[in-house]
């Protein structure tokens, strides 16, 4: 297991052509002068690899997916996609960028108006000319791989929160992206859903030979279907490893998020004036 | 010296709002000339333009129609009381018709659009943001100013002038029920004096430009408070609020100025 910012993955162990997101000395606030959300970040994301960050609300997870999304942009270091800048692509280079990605949102970020099927059918009517009977197999095929393949003609507002994203995920495999990113796949989902959810994040990692990045803060299902685990803290690498070495670990930090502490090195309390200074009695 | 401060502490919050408004003009000029610059592709997919007449100019028909009966009601009415005085009611049909051609067919058309298709577009689009569908649909690599704005402005900038004609129809109709039959007054009048008055340039031509001008004003506006609209039911809300209030007062500026331009000698 690492510990630190200065022990990012070692490129040595593992072919660099297996690299398929790079991250590099990345500095990102929303605006200049506010608060720093990620400094000096550096990760490797490799092809048929299951990687979780994970870290606290607000540490930035989010916002690592959205700039390998290119949807902000890093104010100095790079964020590379196949061996390219992410920022420094034109408009057009883009969007042939984010065709190789699918990403799962929060809550699945179904179109309200369209059906099941017409939501996994969006990309594919988009960026293919496909005859409507081979769109059709292939949105049930991505809809038999999620399991709602009888849910087809339902709308969004007629299935559960579970069942949504379902759908998203098999949307964001449409065109079958080398990455997929997920945004806290597991929140609010019952057991049996969540279980689902897990598993078919890793066997579709398998079946497509794909990246998949999954930012989330379940620790026991990511543990179970993750090759290795990034944690955030204060805008950086708190520790990494892979969810065996994290397990045993005993690093401070580590410990307080896999014990689920309410105190340690992520303070109970947001920082502010001293008990002293509120309450005028002294401790 | 507090009196100063305070005089300070105002220029400065004028400062500001001028500051904050000159920026969100700019974002919105930058944000229709990319809509218009996106809109080629439409050609391609007309489907998704007229999917979006048939939401924003089909649904508002009913409001328009039976408003317009109405304006041509009262017209008919306060028309024949006024001219009678000066023995002119033969006139009520020209007066109905360039009222509503001219003014209140387009300017109330593009009010009444506001309220019935301007709202549920920014409530659609804020929702749409909100709920994340824009940030998903960029991350499928369709832009949503070209797969969700352009067509529904385009859709706008299309119903606008059909809507305005059918508000000024029904009134025309409206006014001749109440004029002719309810009344009294000659119909042989009524439809001749308007066949006579009416030029269909600078009247009806100039009336369908007005609306036209309306429809992008209107439907932009409503879209771009709904695109900019922040993410939370409450961001959502305000920008319907704004969408009502900056289109109308749009409206009723930009028929002066389109009035006086049109309509001067």
């Amino acid at each position: 297991m690492n510990s630190g910012q200065s022990n990012s993955l070692d490129a040595s162990t593992q072919s660099v052509g297996d690299v398929v997101v790079s991250i590099k000395d990345v500095d990102f606030s929303y605006a200049p002068g506010e608060r720093q959300i990620l400094s000096g970040l550096n990760m490797e994301f490799r092809r048929g690899q299951v990687v979780a960050v994970m870290g606290g609300s607000g540490c930035g997870k989010t916002t690592i997916l959205r700039l390998i999304g290119g949807q902000f942009t890093a104010q100095s270091g790079q964020v590379l996609f196949e061996g390219k800048d992410i920022g420094k692509m034109t408009s057009d280079q883009l969007m042939a960028a984010r065709r190789r990605m699918g990403m799962l949102f929060q809550f699945g970020a179904l179109f309200t108006d369209l059906s099941v099927f017409e939501n996994v059918a969006f990309p594919l009517r988009e960026h293919t000319n496909l005859s409507e009977a081979l769109l059709r197999s292939l949105v049930l095929m991505k809809l038999n791989a999620v399991g709602l393949r009888g849910a087809r003609d339902l709308m969004p507002a007629q299935i559960s929160g579970g069942m949504a994203r379902r759908v998203a995920l098999a949307r964001a495999i449409a065109l079958d992206p080398p990455l997929i990113m997920y945004d806290e796949p597991f929140a609010g989902l019952d057991p049996i859903s969540l279980g689902i959810t897990a598993r078919l994040i890793r066997d579709l990692n398998n079946a497509l030979g794909a990246t998949s990045l999954l930012v989330t803060h379940d620790v026991e299902e990511t543990f179970e279907i993750a090759d290795y685990v990034y944690f955030i803290a204060n805008g950086r690498i708190g520790a990494q490893g892979t969810p065996d070495e994290l397990s045993r670990s005993t690093d401070p930090f580590v410990r307080q998020f896999l014990d689920a502490a309410p105190d340690g090195p992520v303070p109970f309390h947001y920082p502010g004036q001293s008990l002293t200074e509120d309450f005028g009695v002294s401790i | 010296m507090m009196a100063l401060h305070k005089l300070l502490d105002l220029f400065g919050d004028l400062g500001f709002f001028v500051r904050r408004n000159l920026t969100s003009l700019g974002l919105a000029a930058r944000m229709f000339v990319a809509v218009i610059l996106r809109s080629g592709f439409l050609l391609k997919r007309p489907r998704l333009v007229i999917d979006q007449i048939l939401f924003v100019g089909n649904h508002s028909f009913v409001i328009i129609a039976v408003s317009g009966l109405f304006v041509g009601f009262v017209l008919g009415l306060q028309g024949y009381y006024t001219l009678n005085r000066y023995g002119s009611e033969q006139a009520l049909g020209l007066l109905v018709a360039l009222s509503l051609t001219r003014e209140l067919g387009p300017v109330i058309t593009a009010l009444l659009f506001a309220g019935r298709a301007g709202t549920s577009l920014t409530a659609e689009i804020g929702l749409m943001k909100a709920g994340e569908q824009l940030s998903a649909m960029e991350m499928m690599a369709v832009d949503p100013l070209a797969r969700v704005i352009a067509p529904r402005l385009w859709a706008g900038i299309i119903s606008m002038p059909i809507l305005a004609t059918i508000f000024t129809a029904v009134g025309v109709m409206g006014g001749y029920f109440v004029g002719v039959p309810l009344i009294g007054g000659d119909s042989g009048a009524f439809w001749s004096q308007m066949q006579g008055g009416v030029d269909l340039f600078s009247d009806i031509g100039n009336g369908l430009i007005k609306s036209m001008v309306f429809g992008v004003a209107v439907t932009f506006i409503a879209l771009y408070q709904g695109y900019e609209a922040k993410p939370t039911p409450e961001g959502v809300s305000q920008a319907t609020t704004r969408t009502v209030v900056i289109s109308s007062l749009s409206v009723l500026a930009l028929d002066f100025l389109l009035t006086a331009m049109m309509f001067s000698n």
